[in-house]
């Protein structure tokens, strides 16, 4: 099974000029940790987009899992991102208003398939993960989320991705609101955990100082627009 | 989902909170103004029924209806003994029970009549008067009182119990009789209607009050001492008519008025003590149908000025006189309704924008467009529904302190599980409307959430 299988991929904005992205080929491995790293603007946000099946992918262009993202459509395709894929964002991950453990759980609430691999006590492994990236005060766990500081909030959105064990994990510049010590942090523990829960792990940035925490990097210029 | 629905609005408490007020004060107000209207229907209707005819001293049929049936206001007292005969003895005339008013007992209206209007008053669709505890008259005694159901609550009365009553329907009279006391005999069993709270003494007792009161001050030759008979209801509201007549008649009659009381005949049941005006008769025919005929009769008595009032018609009139005001409130209460939604709709749709993120975080964990539509009508129908709830608990702490004041004012119950089918109907339309205009908020969202995807950025 592959977490992740592009071949062939065109896609443009509607009303664009230009395809924003022509990929012949990419793909990753379980567990495998691969850093995308190119300019802004590159599309490297529209590639993930295309990934979880937000916009409009052609068909047989885009497999997770072993599904094909272009075949599945309206609220299918929500329940078949939660159940494959986790997501971090650059900044504003969580509700602000729910509790960073509730936070964490909301895969599982919308989907059952996270739920379950998340094992019979979710909120423990939930606790679990939190600890792991280093929010082990239950005290934090249960603060809402807007009283955490931004470092914590993207730990607390890492957590939320691997929680259920995703095939894929899509990571869009998390770390460009954080200093560099707990960047390098933060990248070093979310590989780590994504290798251990054998979940694949797909980061963009246009910060190549992270190149070391992965197992392959990409240049996202060479890969768009011809072959990877 | 309805966890995160509440969560979401807890969130938000100060404006949602705002939100709920705004649509329980109007669900207050339309319900408050239907059961305000059915509370005044059904007691007046209630307390009016079983009678066929009232006569009184000429005047208008709403205002001697509501001074003869609920004890608000008065009627004049210038309707002879001879008329009450002359009524009493017409062929159609199955019943009749002479009203003697004007009187209170610490504001609760004091009622002069005999023992035949336990006979004969019928209430709530044609249930008679019954004890809850003693006797209704009893042989001999001319001090005799029976109280409604009401009075003895508030007072903590029982038979045995001696009461002193004051002049005027005023609510605070200082003219208290307190050299003519009644000792109540009877305790009537709860109707619902202003009998409820009313004090019902003989004709004789109700006479005697006045005779010992106006004895010394009796010279018909001395126009100071006589309109002073007592009438120290100066505080008392609508009673002009009463004061009017009173004054006009009281001339003539008092000596013969206080020879009646050494009748010794005045001591029996009945019609055995003849006072010598009264306010007004209660009549029950024999033939309905020949109602019309005795009230032309009534009115063309060339001896006294009288009116016949059909109770029906003249709620009938009353409704008429109402139903503008009726119908404003109702307009009114509903537009306050709809300014509620509004309420609710601004309230949903200004968060909107700064909810994108929350609803791209959402979805990015898997929760449909749909799902995110669901939520904020979900948050639309706790709104709604809580202001509703809210809505009928102030509607019945609203009714509860109102109810006391309403019934001893105006002698009409809100009632308070009056909760019918009709109200429900109404909670239902409100709630609709309310998830109705949610979905204004609601599909903007949608098509946000599906415009937006997973890409806002900030
Ligand atoms: N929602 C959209 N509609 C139309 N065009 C878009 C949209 N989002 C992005 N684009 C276009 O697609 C191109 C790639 O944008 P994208 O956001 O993928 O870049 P990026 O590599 O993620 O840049 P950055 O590093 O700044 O985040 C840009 O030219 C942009 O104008
Ligand atoms: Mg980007």
């Amino acid at each position: 099974m592959h977490p992740l299988r592009i071949e062939r991929l065109v896609y443009r904005w509607p009303g664009a000029e230009r395809n924003t992205l022509e990929i012949g080929a990419l793909s990753l491995a379980s567990g495998e940790s691969l850093f995308l790293f190119g300019p802004s603007g590159c599309g490297k946000s529209t590639l993930l987009s295309a990934i979880a099946g937000v916009v409009e992918v052609p068909k047989g262009a885009i497999r997770v899992a072993d599904q094909d993202v272009g075949a599945v459509h309206g609220g299918a395709r929500d329940r078949f991102r939660v159940d494959h894929i986790g997501m971090i964002f650059q900044v504003f991950n969580l509700i602000p208003w729910l509790s960073a453990i509730e936070n964490v759980l909301l895969p599982c609430t919308y989907s059952r398939h996270r739920r379950v691999r998340a094992g019979d006590n979710p909120e423990g492994t939930a606790r679990r993960l939190l600890s792991e990236l280093g929010l082990a005060d239950p005290s934090l766990a249960s603060k809402p989320a807007n009283e955490l500081s931004v470092g914590q909030q993207q730990r607390v959105a890492a957590a939320r991705a691997l929680i259920g064990k995703p095939d894929l994990i899509l990571a869009d510049e998390p770390t460009s609101a954080l200093d560099e010590a707990a960047k390098a942090a933060f990248v070093d523990l979310l590989a780590r955990e994504c290798a251990e829960a054998g979940t694949a792990l797909l980061f963009v940035s246009h910060d190549r100082s992270l190149e070391q925490h992965f197992d392959r990097n990409v240049d996202f210029l060479a890969l768009n627009g011809g072959a990877a | 989902m309805l966890g995160f629905s509440l969560r979401s609005l807890w969130n938000r408490r100060f404006v949602a909170g705002l939100t709920v007020l705004a649509i329980s004060l109007s669900v207050a107000l339309i319900l408050g103004v239907e059961r305000l209207r059915d509370g005044a229907r059904d007691s007046f209707a209630n307390s009016a029924s079983g009678i066929d005819l009232i006569v009184a001293p000429r005047g208008n049929s709403v205002q001697i209806l509501m001074a003869t049936v609920f004890g608000v206001g008065g009627t004049g007292t210038g309707m002879t003994w001879e008329s009450f005969e002359w009524l009493a003895g017409r062929p159609e005339v199955a019943w009749a029970v002479p009203i003697q008013m004007g009187d209170n007992h610490r504001g609760y209206p004091v009622i002069g009549t005999d023992a035949s209007y336990f006979e004969h008053f019928r209430h709530s669709g044609g249930q008679s008067l019954s004890l809850a505890a003693g006797t209704f008259y009893t042989g001999d005694g001319a001090d005799a009182a029976v109280i409604g159901a009401e009075v003895a609550a508030r007072f903590g009365y029982a038979p045995g119990t001696v009461i002193v009553n004051a002049h005027g329907s005023g609510e605070v009279s200082f003219d208290l009789h307190d050299d003519a006391p009644f000792t109540i005999s009877g305790v009537l069993a709860p109707t619902g209607t202003a009998v409820d709270r009313m004090v019902f003494v003989t004709l004789e007792g109700f006479d005697s009050l006045h005779a010992q009161e106006d004895a010394p001050l009796a010279d018909p030759l001395d126009p100071a001492a006589m309109p002073a008979d007592g009438h120290g209801e100066d505080d008392a509201h609508d009673d002009h008519i009463a004061h009017d007549d009173h004054d006009a008649h009281d001339d003539h009659e008092e000596h013969e008025d206080h020879e009646d009381h050494g009748d010794p005949e005045g001591t029996e049941a009945g019609h055995g003590h003849e006072p010598d005006r009264i306010n007004a008769v209660y009549v029950g025919l024999i033939d309905r149908t020949s109602v019309l005929g005795l009230q032309r009769a009534v009115n063309e008595r060339p001896s006294d000025a009288l009116s016949a009032v059909l109770p029906a018609v003249a709620l009938a009139e009353l409704w008429g006189i109402t139903g503008t005001a009726e119908r404003a409130m109702r307009l009114m209460a509903w537009a306050v309704t709809f300014a509620g939604m509004i309420g609710m709709v601004v309230m949903l749709s200004a968060s909107l924008e700064t909810r994108r993120r929350e609803f791209a975080i959402l979805r990015s964990v898997g929760a449909t467009p749909t799902r995110i539509f669901a939520l904020i009508v979900t948050e639309a129908a706790i709104l709604s529904a809580v202001g509703l709830f809210l809505g009928l608990v102030l509607l019945t702490l609203a009714t509860f302190v109102t109810d006391p004041i309403l019934s001893a004012r105006f002698g009409l119950r809100l009632g308070l599980n009056a909760f019918g089918a009709r109200e429900l109907a109404t909670l239902s339309i409100i709630f609709c409307a309310g998830l109705l205009a949610s979905l204004i908020p609601a599909v903007r969202v949608y098509r946000m959430t599906l415009a937006d995807g997973l890409s806002v950025r900030l």
